[in-house]
């Protein structure tokens, strides 16, 4: 979708506010923050693409002007009650007066280092050939979507080449949307600096943005 | 968006009492385990962080072995030295060179590779960061403190998939028959992001 959350060229934010020594959290409610989301995301109850999906539909005034794990803690808020775990009146009350629904599992702290190190591999078996080749020219496809989406609006109705064939991996658009995993070939897209930005572009600079098959023509 | 709880803790912000209200609801619903959490937190904060790829990078230096492996496929290089999992679950090393430098960033959200690096900085999944890496990485770089020469190729990878990238910045000179743990001091986090250079051993001779 085309939310706050697309940000490749945007202007007008500012400079990079550097911090020196920074710490991984700024106060205890980021540690807890951080935490609920890992240790719900355990639950099974929804996919991470749903994650994301769930804290780029935050209103773009409120995406832009919340700290990171405030954007968590919303899309965290969303989760559970669009999942039927909590109801929006037991999140205003901050008490339990429902049913609990079962999950999948509980994390629990003997558990921590297996889950992490296991973590959540995306790539999936190849069930028919790949499209596109290392060295074939793409083209882009200009599409706005409403639902979650991993091709850039920056990178959209562009001509790139394909420099790396990663295999099939999960698509997004639609694990996020709960119509499943769909695998498909994600390829290494390059793009020249110029055929996104135009003639100002910096002529040394190219991206690599990884992309999967639905979202690329031949060129 | 506030609630109705201040006259209960008036002294905890909004976003605070919304953080609370979530670890007490779900914990009650039989959804979390408190002490997982803590756990959670205690790994990332000792065991998980960038300490982890400086001594890939340190590795690869040092070991043209270990560098091949690392170039060809850093998800199992990386596995070598004990890192894997969430987070780092398809690794891609890029290594800068004479004429190349490398930089990541995640103009969608804020993908990181967490099994080398750990969690990211507030300014890698802040605004001004992604949305210009990907069209003034160079002025981006000037606000790190790196000039590059005009005649650098800058190569932007933009992490929209699960693909994780480790950037192997280029060996400092000065540092010929330095041991990995040695070399290790000199990889910073931001240098493997790509937003800086290795350090320069002669400024590090405290360390040595």
């Amino acid at each position: 979708m085309n939310g706050a959350q697309d940000l490749g060229g945007q202007m007008g934010f500012g400079p990079v506010e550097l911090e020196e020594n920074e710490p991984n959290f700024h106060a205890k409610w980021e540690e807890r923050a951080f935490a609920l989301t890992l240790a719900m995301g355990a639950t099974g109850s929804w996919t991470i693409d749903t994650s994301r999906f769930a804290r780029e539909t935050l209103p773009p005034a409120i995406y832009l002007s919340s700290s990171y794990y405030e954007i968590w803690t919303r899309g965290l808020e969303k989760l559970v009650v669009e999942n039927g775990l909590v109801t929006r009146d037991e999140l205003q009350q901050a008490e339990a007066t429902s049913e609990s629904k079962p999950v999948k599992r509980v994390m629990k702290a003997a558990d921590v280092a297996s889950i992490l190190a296991k973590g959540g591999p995306a790539d999936r078996a190849e069930r028919q050939p790949a499209r596109f080749k290392v060295g074939d020219a793409i083209r882009t496809k200009r599409m706005h979507p409403e639902h979650h989406t991993r091709l850039p609006r920056y990178a959209r109705d562009t001509v790139g080449k394909i420099e790396t064939v990663h295999g099939v991996h999960v698509f997004p658009d639609t694990n996020a949307q709960g119509k499943g995993e769909q695998p498909t070939w994600l390829y290494g897209v390059v793009f020249k600096g110029t055929d996104i930005w135009g003639p100002e572009s910096d002529p040394k600079l190219t991206l690599r943005i990884d992309l999967w098959e639905p979202y690329l023509d031949p060129a | 968006m506030s609630h109705d709880h201040d006259h209960d803790h008036s002294e905890l912000s909004d976003i605070e009492l919304r953080v609370r209200a979530l670890e007490t609801l779900l914990t009650e619903k039989g959804y979390i385990d408190p002490p997982a959490l803590d756990e959670l937190i205690e790994t990332y904060e000792t065991k998980i962080g960038p300490k982890n790829g400086a001594r890939v990078v340190a590795k690869a230096w040092t070991d043209t072995d270990y560098h091949a492996r690392l170039m060809s496929d850093a998800t199992s290089a990386i596995a070598e030295l004990g890192f894997t999992g969430r987070q780092g679950e398809h690794m891609v090393a890029v290594e800068n060179t004479s004429g190349v430098h490398n930089m990541v960033v995640c103009t969608l959200c804020s993908c990181y590779p967490w099994t080398v690096l750990g969690l990211p900085p507030v300014w890698y999944k802040s605004a001004p960061y992604r949305s210009r890496a990907v069209r003034d990485p160079r002025g981006v770089l000037k606000e790190f403190g790196v000039t590059l020469p005009e005649e650098t190729e800058i190569k932007v990878w933009d992490s929209t998939a699960e693909v994780r990238y480790l950037v192997i910045p280029r060996r400092p000179k000065g540092t010929e028959g330095w041991s990995e743990e040695r070399l290790s001091e000199l990889v910073t986090r931001n240098s493997m992001i790509g937003t800086a250079l290795a350090l320069d051993p002669s400024n590090q001779e405290e360390t040595a």
